[in-house]
């Protein structure tokens, strides 16, 4: 059985984007399915949509990562 | 569609063309002679005349007119009359570019990624987001989607035209975007459909080309652009630039969108399309800037230039459709004192 190997790109003040389609369990437990070919992670702890980013690390530069 | 009202002496020569058959040349466009360069194209049109003009142009290589041949897409006298006028058109945004991208070479730091966001920082006009999120009313909510609707009809249609002329590591990144925006394999959720929901349910004719007869020139220029970085493969790099950018200036908008959409109770399906861009392009702004044009100019350093100029080009016909919509709804004194 062959498993395709996760491929995951840090954005450097910005998201981790990795393959989806995926399903993140939280600090909570609790569990989010995307089923978008790519995902990006929020990775500043800003995003309104987490655990997805939403592009709101772009408003305070520096503390993006 | 049907093709569109003419505006002017060249529209309406275009026009002609198309539905009769009429050929071309110096008979039927009187006082603009010397194709394929009319000289006197400026002088003897308006800018609203040429936008169209070559609008229908284009619209030829997407989906046509239904009271139109299909045949007339490789016409030798309509390519030679757009070829004029795309030259026309490219010469003005090399000039219109060349400011931003001066200032942008004097602070860039030689890292692609950095220095693309940092040019999409760039203030290019006002922002009809941030209009729909504090002040729009619902009628001008409708005025600004029926603009925005010329473009949305096709959303990244002309980008993919990019895919056959790559390598095939821009081109799986290009898809990576692409996919995403064609609903992922489920046609319910290709953004050009869901945006047709949207306007449905907000009481705003969906019908694709509904609103190109009230289209101003500003957003009919705005289209002409990304159809002809498109169609040219020479202005490759520039496509994927303008792609890229596009990308990078629309997660934090539709933001805004989604905001000014709730509070004017705007249908869910409306709201919807914008929520979903949120998401949807804080992931391909990441994929388009670090992995699509990251593995595009690894392959073609020597293009990195022309890569910018079609990210400036974005940026500034959205400032400048924008500043035009936002004229036209009687906005523009607000957002330009913000």
């Amino acid at each position: 059985m062959s498993r395709e190997r996760a491929e995951v790109l840090l954005c450097p003040a910005g998201p981790m984007v990795l393959r989806g389609p995926v399903t993140v369990e939280d600090e909570d437990g609790v569990a989010y399915t995307s089923e978008r070919s790519v995902v990006a992670l929020c990775r500043c702890g800003l995003s309104a949509q987490r655990p997805w980013c939403d592009g709101t690390h772009k408003r305070s530069p520096g503390s993006g990562s | 569609m049907r093709c569109p009202s003419a505006r002017g002496r060249l529209s309406s020569a275009v026009r002609d063309a198309l539905l009769h058959g009429r050929p071309l040349d110096e008979s039927t466009l009187p006082g603009l002679p010397g194709l394929p360069d009319l000289p006197d194209m400026r002088e003897a049109s308006t800018e609203d005349d040429r936008q169209l003009a070559l609008w229908m142009l284009f619209e030829l290589h997407h989906r046509g007119f239904e009271d139109v041949d299909d045949g007339a897409e490789w016409r030798a006298d309509l390519l030679t009359l757009r070829g004029s006028l795309e030259r026309d058109l490219e010469q003005r945004w090399r000039e219109r570019a060349a400011p931003l991208l001066r200032d942008h070479a004097a602070s860039a730091t030689g890292d692609l990624a950095t220095d693309f966001f940092a040019l999409c920082e760039a203030d290019t006009g006002p922002s009809v987001a941030r209009f729909v999120r504090r002040d729009a009313t619902t009628e001008q909510l409708h005025a600004v989607l029926r603009q925005r609707s010329v473009y949305h009809g096709k959303e990244q249609d002309a980008a993919m035209w990019a895919v056959p002329r790559l390598d095939d590591e821009p081109t799986a990144h290009l898809l990576a975007v692409a996919y995403d925006e064609y609903g992922n394999g489920s046609p319910r959720h290709v953004h050009s459909r869901v945006w047709a929901r949207g306007l449905r349910a907000a009481g705003v004719d969906d019908a694709y080309g509904a609103h190109v007869d009230e289209a101003l020139p500003e957003v009919l220029e705005q289209n002409n652009l990304m159809a002809m970085l498109g169609l040219q493969r020479r202005l490759l790099p520039a496509a994927l630039g303008h792609l890229a950018a596009f990308e990078v200036t629309s997660a934090l908008p539709s933001q805004e969108w989604v905001r000014g959409l709730e509070r004017l109770a705007a249908p869910e399906e409306l709201v919807g399309y914008f929520r979903e861009h949120v998401v949807a392009d804080s992931v391909h702004e990441q994929v388009a800037v670090r992995q699509l044009l990251g593995s595009y100019l690894a392959g073609a350093p020597e293009r990195r230039d022309d890569v910018l100029w079609g990210g400036a080009v974005c940026l500034l016909a959205e400032g400048r459709a924008g500043a035009a919509v936002l004229r036209a709804v009687g906005a523009e004194d607000r957002e330009a004192a913000a």
